[in-house]
């Protein structure tokens, strides 16, 4: 039995998104900035997704700017804001719980110069609105924060945070990273106050190389990428048409009946949860009830006396794909800066898998992790480093 | 401009009469290599040197690239050959040469002709003194060197002409397949593919052995092992690799032996193994990548324990290298960013925290002694489980 408890890390394309790419790969391959039909046909797919997207978070389609993904929607987002604010004043603030995507361009910044806040978080992954609120200066130009976190899956309050912004400092930036949670709640950026918001494709069952970046019209974002002026000359470079096609058609698949995705999910999470809490020595991180106060798609466990690569390879024996910590830093040998913030102690901070899933999955691939957890950490248990 | 080039080899020049063995195997090496590349070329051998003559066009970057991996060449001299058209024809040719291949002109020199055609009508002292005469009144920032010349320019009269200074060191060493072969303990490591590269180099042929342990090693870290072997297999020919399941022999070990013994008697085990399958494959001895002192397994006490088990002998190549010695080989060799890569293990729980330095053997093989019948036959297991990959 091969199940894919991974999708925070990605997800696999929707048939739709496949058949959409090929025929922009292969049929209507033309150059959008060609002034010919062809270009014309290519194009057409681009503003086609513009749409959805606008559609999807009520702004106007000139305000979303497609990238090459998450860590260039946020790159742009952080650094391209703080350089069109630069004369505003130069203090930022973000979260101890960031995506690397975010969190290295701000540090970048830092040594550049500017100063930064790092909002802490309780044990449950979430910020105090009150430590916002008396974090916004006079010179703060952009606040940037997670929504929904990639580790853990704890849900930050977006619109309350994105009001105490505005009031105490109306020329600051407001950027969120949605990486996590578009395709999983409806999300009105600028109903709600938000400057800059970011997604990724292969997220919601998009194609991998392709994300988007929502810029408020008032906003004049310097560009990271200069060239032929294409997408307003925020964003240059021939537009990725296979990656915004996908993009589009996925984002409007997975926002149909959203809300019953959204339920099936959180069955899947509370099966899950129930499982494995029968377990000795498991953590459940970032948990808080109800349910719903955390997102549908993430569980973050620790489990006492095994190291997470080993549980991983171990579940992967079985068939069963997870991560162990976070996919994008998996890579390096470095400790979570998430787990550290929610205070996870040493000896867990190594100990720690994550499980996310898609609408694909099913109560009866929940079950069967759940009964492999069961028969695989009492053995690798029993070999414990002295 | 460039139409061939001259091999030049070392050691393999004073075999004796097997001379001819290793000067087969070594052309047998180049076309492998040149099989590589694009293009056509012709490799043969006549009075005690090698000659590849390049058919078609060709990218001689590439071409040197591929030749650099082969074992038992010194030294690649690129050949411009032109026809024989009389003194004063070549005397064009060698000013064009010099002016070509010379940009800065303030060097110096020595003509060295070479008659390979004995009847051609002027002595080779003769052509040195002319062409050098000629070359001084061409470019007057030359000057002429005989005992120490930056360039040392060999005119050789053959059929055509071949003009040519440049040498471009090899790698050294012996032709593979002129040695017989051996079988290396392969880890995801700097050092182990290092050790391989120099057995190679002189000439053996190459086994590998790599023991896997999942869940507590991933499928990644097998991933850069095959890489890596892929990598050693460019100068050392095609490998075949031998991915042995290590897991239950592990736990055993750890489940019954005193945890400071565990690196020890686990490398005792991958001795055993290693060597039984080294005989079933013919090969003649193991290599490791060990380094005296390096780390707790490699003290002269713990080699002393891990070298008993075994019959064939071992080849340490590294035994008396420094890491950054052998960092530096893997660097030019190409594994190093390769065995960097950070997957190697997540078996750490099978390295005690304090293990033993100085090894006692009669303890070593007493602890060994309480599970020496349930160890056999998960060695069975594991050698008839084995997966076998052709790496080149």
């Amino acid at each position: 039995m091969e199940v894919y408890l991974d999708n925070s890390s990605t997800t696999r394309c929707y048939p739709e998104v496949k058949e959409i790419v090929i025929k922009t790969m292969t049929e209507d391959y033309g150059n959008p900035s060609s002034m010919h039909k062809k270009g014309m046909d290519g194009e057409k797919y681009v503003k086609r997704s513009k749409e959805i997207l606008a559609s999807l978070l009520k702004v106007k389609e000139k305000e979303i700017i497609f990238t090459s993904g998450g860590t260039e929607s946020n790159n742009l987002a952080v650094i391209g804001g703080a350089e069109a604010r630069k004369r505003a004043g130069n203090h930022i603030i973000t979260t101890k719980i960031e995506h690397p995507a975010v969190r290295e361009p701000v540090n970048y910044l830092e040594a550049r110069g500017l100063f930064v806040t790092y909002l802490s978080v309780d044990k449950r992954g979430r910020i105090s609105l009150k430590e916002l609120e008396e974090a916004v200066r006079e010179d703060t130009i952009l606040v940037s924060i997670i929504h929904v976190n990639n580790e853990i899956g704890s849900l930050q309050p977006i619109e309350e945070a994105a009001s105490i912004i505005k009031e105490k400092n109306k020329n600051s930036l407001f950027h969120v990273d949605a990486i996590q949670s578009f395709g999983k709640y409806p999300i009105y950026p600028k109903k709600i106050g938000i400057d800059l918001l970011s997604i990724s494709g292969h997220k919601f069952h998009g194609p991998k190389g392709i994300g988007a970046l929502y810029v408020h019209e008032k906003v004049n974002l310097s560009p990271l990428i200069f060239g032929g002026g294409q997408q307003q000359g925020i964003r240059s470079g021939t537009e990725n048409v296979p990656g915004a096609a996908g993009l589009g058609e996925a984002a409007k698949i997975i926002y149909e009946n959203l809300e019953e995705k959204r339920e099936h999910l959180y069955s899947l999470k509370k099966k899950l949860i129930r499982g494995l809490e029968e377990i000795q020595g498991i953590v459940i991180n970032g948990f808080m009830a109800p349910i719903t106060n955390t997102a549908p798609h993430i569980v973050s466990v620790s489990v006492e006396g095994v190291k997470s690569e080993v549980l991983l390879h171990a579940l992967e024996e079985k068939g069963i794909y997870v991560s162990a910590g976070s996919a994008c830093s998996s890579n390096k040998k470095r400790t979570s800066e998430t787990l550290k913030a929610i205070g996870l102690s040493q000896k867990l901070l190594d100990a720690t898998i994550r499980f996310s899933f898609s609408e694909e999955n099913t109560l009866e691939e929940v079950g069967y992790a759940v009964k492999c957890m069961k028969e695989v950490i009492p053995v690798l248990r029993k070999y414990v480093g002295r | 401009m460039f139409k061939a080039f001259l091999i030049k080899y070392g050691e393999i020049g004073i075999k004796g009469k097997n001379r001819y063995l290793f000067e087969d195997a070594l052309v047998n090496q180049i076309r492998l290599a040149l099989d590589r590349v694009k293009g056509e070329y012709e490799v043969s051998k006549s009075q005690g040197r090698i000659y590849i003559e390049c058919l078609e066009e060709f990218d001689i970057d590439d071409v040197v690239e591929e030749l650099k991996t082969v074992f038992g060449i010194v030294g690649i001299c690129p050949v411009v050959h032109v026809e024989d058209k009389g003194m004063e024809q070549l005397t064009k040719d060698v000013i064009q040469y010099i002016d070509n291949v010379y940009k800065d002109k303030r060097k110096t020199f020595k003509v060295n002709a070479r008659r390979a055609r004995k009847n051609y009508p002027i002595s080779s002292m003769e052509v040195n003194k002319e062409l050098g005469g000629k070359l001084l009144e061409a470019f007057p920032d030359l000057s002429v060197d005989v005992h120490n010349p930056d360039i040392f320019l060999t005119i050789e009269i053959r059929e055509k002409i071949y003009i040519y200074s440049k040498v471009i060191p090899g790698p050294g060493g012996m032709p593979v397949g002129t040695s017989g072969k051996a079988m290396l303990l392969l880890s995801g490591g700097i050092d182990s593919p290092v050790a391989g590269y120099m057995i190679a180099k002189r000439g053996v042929a190459i086994e590998g052995v790599y023991f896997h342990a999942p869940p507590y090693t991933s499928e990644r870290a097998k991933e850069k092992v095959v890489e890596l072997a892929k990598i050693v297999a460019k100068f050392s020919g095609p490998i075949r690799l031998h991915i042995i399941h290590f897991t239950n022999i592990q736990l055993s070990i750890y489940e019954k032996c005193p945890h400071d013994e565990l690196t020890i008697i686990m490398r005792r085990y991958m001795m055993r193994i290693g060597e039984k399958i080294a005989k079933e494959r013919g090969c003649l001895g193991l290599i490791t990548g060990e380094s005296i002192g390096q780390v707790a397994s490699q003290t002269m006490q713990s080699l002393r324990a891990t070298n008993e088990v075994c019959e064939l002998p071992v080849y340490r190549p590294l035994i008396g290298f420094d890491k950054q010695e052998i960092v530096e080989i893997s660097e030019k060799i190409g594994t190093y960013e390769v065995s960097i890569q950070p997957f190697e293990d997540c078996c750490t729980i099978f390295v005690a925290k304090h293990p033993v330095t100085k090894p006692n053997v009669n303890r070593i093989r007493h602890s060994e002694g309480k599970i020496r019948e349930e160890m056999e036959e998960l060695v069975e297991i594991a050698l008839h489980t084995k997966e076998v990959l052709e790496i080149s």
